[in-house]
């Protein structure tokens, strides 16, 4: 059968790839422009080669914020997909708490980056937030604003509770489309929860954990506001991940050219950290 | 055509909007051209001659495109930290690398 061929179709399109290319395709040209060249304002640029490059792969401070950055990534990971996972696995498939517990579960995610920043800042405070103070009360000796190890704890508790609701929700609508038929099955078979959870849930689960963990990586991996308002990447520079250190080089020094050059790294890192997991879950998708 | 081995040439900004040099449009060109050689040999050859490489993973000729390009800026990062400048031999491991990707991934 002979399809008709229409392409004016891709007329439709052409609007979004402006959008696009003018917010997306023209400032990334323009971040590996700036990452050649040296500026000294006035909009003036002087070639500086791949200088910026070769600076920033043998800085200490880049590696220790690259560093802080994959700590922070993987520990948060490892906490909040199996956390979800049990959340979304001891909520209640049917009745009138079903509405109760998504609700619940969503709040955290509605509320803006900043204000989560400034409540956890406020809460954990030692002499009067509720946490700072509950803790010292209880013999901690514990001061997120002095303390690095302290600083960490409040900076990862903040995250678990801001985004394992996502994890959570994600898991769940997986878990609520596995037909019952599979779970009479296992009945039969006299399968223990465990068997349950390994040989029918978890693999049903996979598609939507793949994108959980994607975006808790990449959305983790670029975390700006929440540190920022929570320690401002202190005590000392014991809390500045990457895009804060970023943030300081391109707005506080204002040095373009490192900043650019520190941008296209960091965009890289993720293209290939992204890419290499993607393809690893796919690839036992299809066995 | 002595203006090409003018490094002075490649490298003055052209203009204030997007800091352009010939250096940073010729390597957007060169990504560019890589994309439509990309489109021209699907056109010629469709299907996108999907194979499992040496890594196990399937590929298209676009993911293999893919790879070679996040590989070669890989390299060349490596080389900086490594060795830093001049960067003539990356590129040389840049080739291989694609040519290997492309024949073997």
């Amino acid at each position: 059968m002979n399809k008709p061929v229409n392409q004016k179709a891709w007329f439709f399109v052409l609007p979004v790839l402006l959008l696009v290319a003018f917010n997306a395709i023209v400032p990334l040209m323009t971040v590996v422009n700036y990452s050649v060249q040296e500026t000294f304002g006035n909009n003036e640029f002087f070639w500086s080669g791949v200088i910026w490059f070769e600076e920033l792969m043998r800085n200490p401070r880049f590696h220790d914020s690259l560093g802080r950055q994959f700590t922070f990534t993987l520990t948060i990971l490892a906490i909040e997909i199996p956390l979800g996972v049990i959340i979304a696995l001891a909520m209640p498939r049917k009745g009138i708490w079903v509405s109760v517990c998504l609700v619940l579960m969503a709040l955290p995610l509605l509320i803006p980056w900043n204000v989560v920043g400034a409540m956890w800042n406020i809460f954990a405070l030692p002499e009067i937030g509720l946490l700072g103070k509950t803790l010292n009360t209880l013999g901690f000796d514990y001061n997120y604003t002095r303390q690095t190890g302290a600083a960490w704890f409040t900076l990862i508790t903040m995250d678990v509770w801001h985004w394992t609701s996502l994890v959570v929700l994600l898991s769940y609508a997986g878990l609520v489309s596995i037909p019952d038929a599979y779970y009479q099955a296992a009945r039969i078979d006299g399968a223990s929860p465990w068997a349950i959870f390994r040989y029918i849930q978890l693999p049903k689960m996979k598609r939507v954990l793949t994108i959980a963990i994607l975006l808790r990586f990449m959305d983790s991996f670029n975390i700006y506001t929440e540190p920022l308002v929570l320690t401002g990447g202190g005590p000392g520079n014991s809390t500045t991940l990457l895009s804060i250190d970023l943030a300081k080089k391109a707005l506080g020094e204002f040095d373009l050219g490192p900043a650019a050059a520190m941008s296209l790294i960091y965009f890289l890192v993720i293209l290939l950290t992204s890419w290499i997991f993607y393809t690893l879950m796919m690839r036992n998708e299809e066995q | 055509m002595d203006f090409l081995f003018d490094a002075q040439w490649w490298t003055q900004p052209l203009g204030t909007w997007m800091a352009w040099t010939r250096a940073t449009a010729a390597f957007f060109i060169f990504i560019a051209a890589a994309i439509t050689t990309m489109g021209l040999v699907e056109r010629a050859y469709p299907g996108g001659s999907p194979r499992r490489g040496i890594f196990a993973i399937d590929t298209t000729r676009g993911d293999r495109l893919f790879i070679t390009l996040l590989g070669s800026a890989f390299i060349f990062l490596g080389w900086l930290f490594f060795f830093g400048t001049p960067l003539w031999w990356p590129l040389v491991i840049c080739l291989i690398w694609g040519a290997f990707v492309f024949l073997f991934v």
